[in-house]
């Protein structure tokens, strides 16, 4: 990877790290309710997968959705102020933390029931084939989500349709509380893809270089008429699965641990021993800018008025 | 309320023709819609409702799909998300019980959690309600599930003419429409319109049959069974009403209020428990909108309010029958023998 792109990669991991540790504090300030998950630690694979797309390509996730969301492109700003429930916010303060959506972006949202976006995800890729389009549709899914039927059927689907989809399971270990040990006969959700019939890759997440490369090759072949891909892809949540687990279900050695092999961490490593720690500085102090700015903006934005209720639960007429 | 009828020439068709013209039209007329789910192609529909669009259109638009009605049921919608207009056939609407989830929290919501940016112009059609004999997994009304969740429109024909008329409105709808069939009205004769821009306005009622005693309010197969308990109550000197609800999310609580205004007696009678549900719902609004012209308490017709039998004579029993629903009017009326 040449140095200016991994600086460019580098301010999007880091501006996802940093976003999210703001959001995190927000939330202890009773700024942000509900529920509010963690990306921290994953950061490589939705920074490193949005370099394998092209802008009109498709991205579908989970509700763990900040960090697909601003390595898109969203902004920060409209981020953090959906997060406070903003109207200035992504979906004007009406999906909240686990549902971001961007169609600018072709960010097609992030949704909070298990497994459930996976055949929406199918169905966006079945428009790309049936409008003869060339645009791949990336769904993301925790390893916890592979057990349930709609994640299944999604791949059926797509295995016979030969859809242009790549499924990236993002293994971080634990479904929740529960680790893979308690939750799969089979770790390698791999496995699976002989049984659908697609091709599979599988891999420690250990660089956002290595994430683009391989994810690239997956979307290149969606692209071009070699149907579906199922990639796991290894990794690790520092943090709680949302703001109310404290995590007492694993030990601070195990993740300090994962934190020693933290790709961003990684990359900034390669990149001061390359020499640029003043490109880095530079980096950081606009990321800390950025994040400041949003939170600003999300904390002086007005709140959604119920007149958006209706109107954004119908496109036409209400109907009652 | 509109009396149906249109202007231009119809013709003879079954019922399940009816709906596949609509389909066709529709089809023929923009390229986005296409139709899938089980059996829709190569068998040429479980009940042959959309028999010969295969030929017609070809495997791209009229799509086989394995048992996978979750998973074919979000296929549809995030293909609406991205501009496409899928019709969804489902076996039965008792299949779509476990595709509920896409129904209710993608196709349903994905509206609002998008804060407006995307919508879902979908359409999900089968056959509903009670059959002959098939047990009770496969004889549930769903629409009494459906028209609870805002952001869902749901329809239900009891014509020819309605159900072109209402699949061609649900297909240019921008909304997910739900729209309900009978396997028993399939096979039902009846005029209808051959203008392709013939379309039934949602959450607008029909007056099925004028009167001035009393109102039975209806919808789907129950339409003609009301109509059936209607001509036995002329006998008894009592003047129905019927009023085909056609849509239920929009309901037409204007021409509900109308017909209670004119009537002062109202009967709901309908496919599905008793608890809740549609029927639960005009009660409402009767009493909301015409509690001064009420003389008499409503009274609804349901399925009885256990799981059905397959026993042919404790199903017809369970089921709502002509001599159930002119029963409650007698007593609505106060002409009870």
């Amino acid at each position: 990877m040449d140095q200016e792109t991994h600086l460019v990669l580098y301010r999007k991991m880091q501006l996802i790290r940093r976003f999210e540790e703001e959001a995190a504090r927000a939330y202890a300030q009773g700024k942000i309710g509900g529920f509010l998950h963690l990306y921290i630690g994953q950061e490589a694979i939705a920074v490193g997968a949005s370099e394998a797309l092209r802008p009109d390509d498709y991205l579908i996730t989970t509700y763990r959705d900040h960090g697909h969301a601003l390595a898109r492109g969203m902004a920060s700003k409209t981020a953090m102020a959906e997060l406070f429930g903003k109207v200035t916010g992504c979906s004007r303060g009406l999906g909240g933390s686990m549902h971001f959506f961007d169609v600018e972006h072709n960010m097609l949202g992030g949704y909070g029931i298990v497994g459930g976006h996976l055949p929406v995800a199918a169905g966006t890729a079945f428009a790309s084939k049936y409008r003869d389009e060339k645009r791949v549709t990336f769904a993301f899914f925790g390893e916890g989500a592979a057990s349930i039927g709609d994640c299944h059927e999604a791949m059926c689907l797509a295995s016979l349709w030969k859809l242009p989809i790549v499924f990236i399971c993002e293994n971080n270990e634990y479904a929740m509380g529960t680790p893979i040990s308690r939750t799969l006969a089979v770790p390698d959700v791999t496995a699976r893809a002989t049984g659908y019939g697609m091709p599979s890759d599988r891999f420690e997440c250990d660089h956002v270089a290595t994430v683009r490369d391989r994810l690239k090759v997956a979307a290149d072949r969606a692209r071009d008429g070699g149907g579906p891909t199922l990639i796991e892809a290894q990794t690790y949540r520092y943090r709680g699965h949302s703001m109310s687990d404290p995590g007492k279900y694993r030990t601070p050695e195990e993740i300090d641990q994962h934190k020693k092999r933290d790709p961003l961490s990684r990359s900034r490593a390669e990149l001061e021993k390359a020499g640029l720690t003043d490109r880095l500085a530079a980096l950081d102090a606009s990321v800390e800018e950025e994040v400041a700015e949003a939170v600003k903006f999300a904390d002086e934005s007005a709140e959604p008025g119920p007149e958006l209720l209706e109107q954004t639960t119908y496109k036409g007429a209400f109907a009652r | 309320m509109s009396q149906s009828g249109t202007t231009g020439p119809s013709k003879e068709v079954r019922f399940r023709e009816a709906i596949r013209i609509g389909m066709i039209e529709e089809m023929e007329r923009d390229p986005n819609v296409f139709i899938l789910g089980e059996e829709v192609g190569h068998y040429q529909g479980a009940y042959k409702v959309t028999e010969g669009m295969l030929e017609k259109f070809g495997e791209r638009r009229v799509i086989d799909t394995p048992i996978t009605e979750s998973g074919f049921t979000g296929v549809a919608i995030g293909a609406a998300m991205v501009g496409l207009r899928p019709i969804v056939e489902y076996m039965t609407w008792n299949f779509s019980a476990v595709a509920f989830d896409q129904i209710l929290n993608n196709a349903a919501k994905v509206r609002q959690m998008s804060g407006g940016q995307v919508h879902v112009p979908l359409v999900l059609r089968a056959p509903n309600g009670s059959a002959r004999q098939v047990g009770s997994q496969h004889s549930h009304s769903m629409e009494h599930f459906y028209t609870h969740i805002p952001g869902l429109k749901v329809v239900a024909p009891s014509t020819c003419a309605d159900a072109k008329g209402l699949i061609k409105t649900a297909i240019r709808d921008d909304d997910p429409v739900l729209y309900m069939e009978s396997e028993t009205l399939y096979g039902v004769k009846g005029p209808c319109p051959e203008d392709p821009e013939f379309l039934v306005p949602f959450g607008q009622a029909r007056i099925a049959r004028e009167g001035t005693g009393a109102t039975i309010f209806s919808w789907s197969r129950l339409v003609h069974v009301a109509i059936e308990a209607a001509e036995a109550l002329a006998k008894d000197g009592i003047d129905v009403e019927v009023v085909d609800l056609r849509s239920l999310r929009p309901l037409d609580e204007e021409a509900i209020a109308a017909s209670v205004r004119k009537t002062h007696r109202a009967v709901v009678a309908y496919e599905g428990w008793p608890y809740g549900g549609v029927g639960g719902e005009i009660v409402d609004r009767i009493q909301r909108l015409a509690f001064d012209d009420l003389d008499a308490p409503v009274e609804r017709v349901t399925t009885l309010d256990v799981p059905m039998p397959y026993n042919a004579k404790l199903e017809q029993h369970v089921i709502p029958s002509a001599a159930r629903i002119a029963d409650a009017v007698r007593r609505v009326a106060y002409r009870s023998v």
